[in-house]
């Protein structure tokens, strides 16, 4: 296992470099000059402008532009946004929001979509079954800015029952109705997930063995049944972890929730070289983690999988 | 307590339905009526659908889907189990009827370990209370079954279980509560036969040793007579025959029964002959099979695979060792041996699907070794596969006119009618009705996908087949009709067959000669009539002596 562990993470090096270059480049090679663009309206001055060039080493060719970001990285440098702000002091404040609203919809999904998935599956066919069914097709049909419109206009503005936008520390009890919002589309699918595997579980030769060895519905249904049936959605939980964690654009923008998709929203069009390249590695540094993750927790679940002992 | 003079299970008319769509009820089980005295072993035996399964799983209420008893009373010990309530059940079952089930492979749950498996049995039917108490007799009950060091395999989990192993641990849960009856469902039918043996003498000492009652539920007449005293023959959800094993198998009455001994490969002792005319070879003398020329050519082949023992590192596994031996033309050898023997390793290097480590093959005086990628295809235009699974090898999306199809299309053979065409003559030969021909696979039954699989082989009018385990997962009736389809096949159009199995029963019926394979290499290779008669090694012998019924004797 810690073979294994550390194979994936030399693994990740090159993956690591791979992005990191892509996405520089692309930044890169956008079109117009984001130094003139600085200047708005008020005509340029070259020499302020040369002068800028410098410091942000846009007069240096691509690859030691890359080579002096990389660089900085290591030393926990991650560069300066063009309003002067380290690009390490944004992610401080916006991690810690978009982190927080992905807990909350972690949790949502969990309660929700397992327990709804679970007794679908055992009540195939039956009333509940079916209108879970057409209430998670309804939801995964429906996109989610159409969710969030919705949900903000009634829960919000007709109901009161929360705040329309999220204020500026975005504290937990304000986060509740966006991360519902950001939540809906999983536990629509985890629903049908959960069902899917636990009618596929339920037919398993070892469930009717557990009966005739005398055991309680109870029992077989949350040892025998419930365990199998969650690898599947446990690694998809894993998966969508990862998701929530890159930050939610739509939704963070609806709700004017300061997190990191619409951080980097607003970067990338401002052209923002080292806001954009600061905030894609991280999220690329995540995404590796959580697929590291998720493989683990195959092999945690199902001890038939073991990587290289 | 026990008195011998009433039955402990007595079965009046139980008939189960499976419900349909639209609501309608199909009958599996129609009035079927039975008894068990304490302490007795009864066998049911029958084919796939027969509903020996269902009546099993009735007694205990595990019917699957939307199977229910629809009628009748199962009386066990008092109580009409078939009235009886969810918890009455819950309390019947494990603690007084025990159930073996068919295949050890599915019927451990993967994600538990087999200690806890059998701990929780031990806690469900309040056999001991503490920690310490359930942990100490779950040992003892694997022990029981037969594990050396039960104590540190507690941990372990099923996948880390040998086939055999875990039917072991199945049947120390089956009887971990002394039950009064057991129901062993086919419990040995996905076993190797040398497997199959140990395990039923384990099955029937520990019964006989806790005076236990035994419904053995087997498709394998040969079996069935010589584990149980009783035998009931089931037909289409019916009892069509019962009574005294030895007597039911000596002077069977129903046309059923009739046919069902005499299609049990382990009771019948010679080779098919062909009744259809033969146009090249039929049943050669072992002179002749000396002078023909050979179809293939195997020397000295080994395969050797890299098993993966840590991080970085690899140790050798030697599956084939210097394997050599000629099957000649239009004759039938029959690779034989337990499962690991290498056998299938074999096939697939002849298939070239997997790449020998050294060693030659030669077919029709052709070096396989050195042929490029068009050569490879067109000697497997002369060389086709039948494999065992007859649901896994067919695909469930294509028709069976495009599976059979499917080499002739691969092979750019014809055009699209006389593809139509060829199919059709096809199915013929296999004798299945070309009505068949626009259904899918899901749609037929084992023998029917089967004689696709075999249709499909000789589209191409291949010399050579090779049939890995071709027959093992069929029916006996099944079987014995696949055998003998092969068997016409093979003397009409002179082709050559390589037979893998691990059943020599089967092998007595269809080959001229045997090779016997043990640890991946070849330990005796004669005359099929050699190694049945004068069997020269000691592990052929045992190979013999573990086929069911080998030890009943009848005079018809």
């Amino acid at each position: 296992m810690l073979g294994y562990t550390i194979r994936r993470i030399l693994q990740a090096i090159p993956v690591f470099f791979g992005t990191t270059l892509l996405i520089y480049f692309m930044v890169f090679a956008m079109p117009g000059d984001p130094i003139v663009a600085l200047f708005g309206d008020h005509g340029v001055n070259e020499a302020v402008a040369e002068q800028l060039r410098v410091r942000y080493h846009l007069d240096q060719p691509f690859i030691v532009q890359y080579l002096i970001y990389i660089g900085g990285v290591f030393q926990g440098d991650f560069g300066t946004s063009f309003s002067g702000q380290p690009v390490s002091e944004i992610l401080a404040t916006t991690f810690p929001v978009t982190i927080r609203l992905a807990l909350l919809s972690l949790l949502i999904e969990m309660v929700f979509g397992i327990s709804i998935g679970l007794i679908s599956g055992l009540r195939k066919g039956k009333l509940f079954d079916a209108s879970a069914l057409v209430v998670s097709l309804i939801l995964l049909s429906l996109p989610i800015f159409v969710i969030a419109f919705v949900a903000q206009f009634v829960i919000a503005l007709k109901l009161g029952w929360a705040r329309a936008t999220v204020s500026g520390g975005a504290p937990w009890e304000e986060l509740i109705l966006p991360a519902f919002v950001l939540a809906t589309v999983s536990v629509a699918y985890i629903i049908r997930l959960t069902r899917a595997s636990v009618i596929e579980t339920g037919q398993q030769d070892f469930v009717r063995t557990a009966y005739s060895k005398g055991l309680s519905r109870r029992r077989v249904i949350g040892v025998h049944i419930l365990r199998n049936s969650l690898i599947p959605v446990v690694t998809f939980l894993a998966v969508d972890f990862g998701v929530l964690l890159v930050g939610a654009t739509v939704t963070e923008g609806i709700f004017n929730v300061p997190g990191v998709g619409r951080t980097l929203y607003q970067a990338i069009i401002r052209g923002e070289g080292p806001t954009v390249v600061s905030f894609v590695t991280v999220m690329v540094l995540i995404y590796l983690v959580v697929n590291l993750v998720v493989d683990l927790l195959y092999a945690a679940l199902d001890p038939r999988i073991r990587y290289g002992k | 307590m026990n008195d011998s003079k009433t039955p402990l299970l007595r079965i009046e008319d139980l008939s189960v339905g499976f419900q349909v769509a639209g609501g309608e009820i199909i009958p599996a089980v129609k009035k079927l009526n039975l008894e068990l005295m304490p302490g007795e072993t009864l066998a049911i035996v029958g084919e796939s659908g027969s509903g020996k399964s269902t009546t099993a799983h009735a007694i205990i209420n595990l019917l699957p889907g939307t199977g229910r008893i629809t009628g009748g009373r199962i009386m066990f010990d008092g109580q009409d189990l078939a009235q009886a309530s969810e918890a009455e059940l819950e309390a019947v079952r494990g603690k007084n009827i025990g159930f073996v089930p068919q295949d050890p492979m599915s019927n451990l749950n993967p994600v538990w370990s087999v200690g806890f498996q059998v701990e929780e049995t031990i806690r469900a039917n309040g056999l001991a209370k503490t920690k310490q108490d359930v942990r100490a007799k779950s040992i003892e009950v694997l022990a029981q079954a037969g594990l050396t060091d039960a104590a540190s395999r507690m941990k372990q989990f099923p996948h880390q279980f040998s086939g055999g192993m875990r039917q072991r641990v199945l049947i120390g849960i089956g009887l971990a509560a002394n039950p009064r009856l057991l129901i062993a469902d086919e419990p040995t039918s996905a076993l190797d036969v040398t497997v199959q043996r140990g395990i039923l003498d384990h099955l029937q000492e520990r019964t006989a040793n806790q005076d236990t009652a035994v419904i053995l539920i087997t498709h394998d007449l040969g079996l069935a007579a010589e584990r149980a005293e009783r035998l009931v023959v089931m037909y289409r959800g019916q009892v069509v025959e019962s009574g005294p094993s030895r007597e039911i198998l000596e002077n069977p009455q129903h046309p059923y029964t009739k046919r069902l001994v005499q299609a049990a490969p382990s009771l019948s002792s010679r080779r098919l002959v062909s009744g259809r005319a033969s146009v090249k070879v039929s049943s050669m003398s072992t002179k002749q099979i000396a002078d023909a020329d050979s179809a293939i050519e195997v020397k000295d082949l080994t395969k050797v695979f890299a098993i993966r023992s840590g991080a970085f590192r690899s140790t050798p596994l030697t599956a084939v060792d210097q394997v050599s031996f000629t099957v000649p033309r239009g004759t039938t050898t029959a690779l034989v041996g337990e499962s690991g023997s290498g056998k299938s390793t074999v096939a697939k290097m002849l298939l070239g699907l997997e790449k020998p480590t050294s060693g030659s093959i030669v077919i029709d005086g052709q070096e396989v070794d050195l042929l490029g990628k068009t050569d490879m295809k067109s000697l497997r235009r002369r060389m086709q596969p039948v494999f065992q699974d007859p649901y896994g090898s067919l695909d469930p999306l294509r028709s069976i006119t495009a599976t059979i199809a499917e080499p002739l299309v691969t092979h750019k053979v014809g055009t699209r009618a006389e593809r139509q065409a060829r199919v059709l003559e096809l199915l013929d030969q296999v004798s299945l009705p070309r009505s068949i021909a626009g259904r899918y696979p899901g749609e037929l039954s084992g023998g029917q996908r089967q004689r696709v699989a075999v249709a499909r082989a000789l589209a191409l009018r291949p010399d050579i087949v090779i049939l890995d385990e071709a027959v093992s997962a069929l029916d006996v009736l099944v079987q014995a009709q696949i055998l003998e389809l092969l068997n016409d096949l093979q003397s009409e159009y002179g082709l050559t067959y390589l037979f893998i199995t691990h059943d020599l029963a089967v092998v007595r019926l269809i080959a001229d000669r045997v090779c016997v394979m043990n640890k991946g290499r070849i330990v005796e290779a004669a005359t099929t009539q050699e190694v049945f008669d004068h069997p020269r090694e000691e592990y052929t012998q045992k190979l013999l002596d573990a086929i069911p019924g080998a030890t009943v004797k009848f005079g018809a």
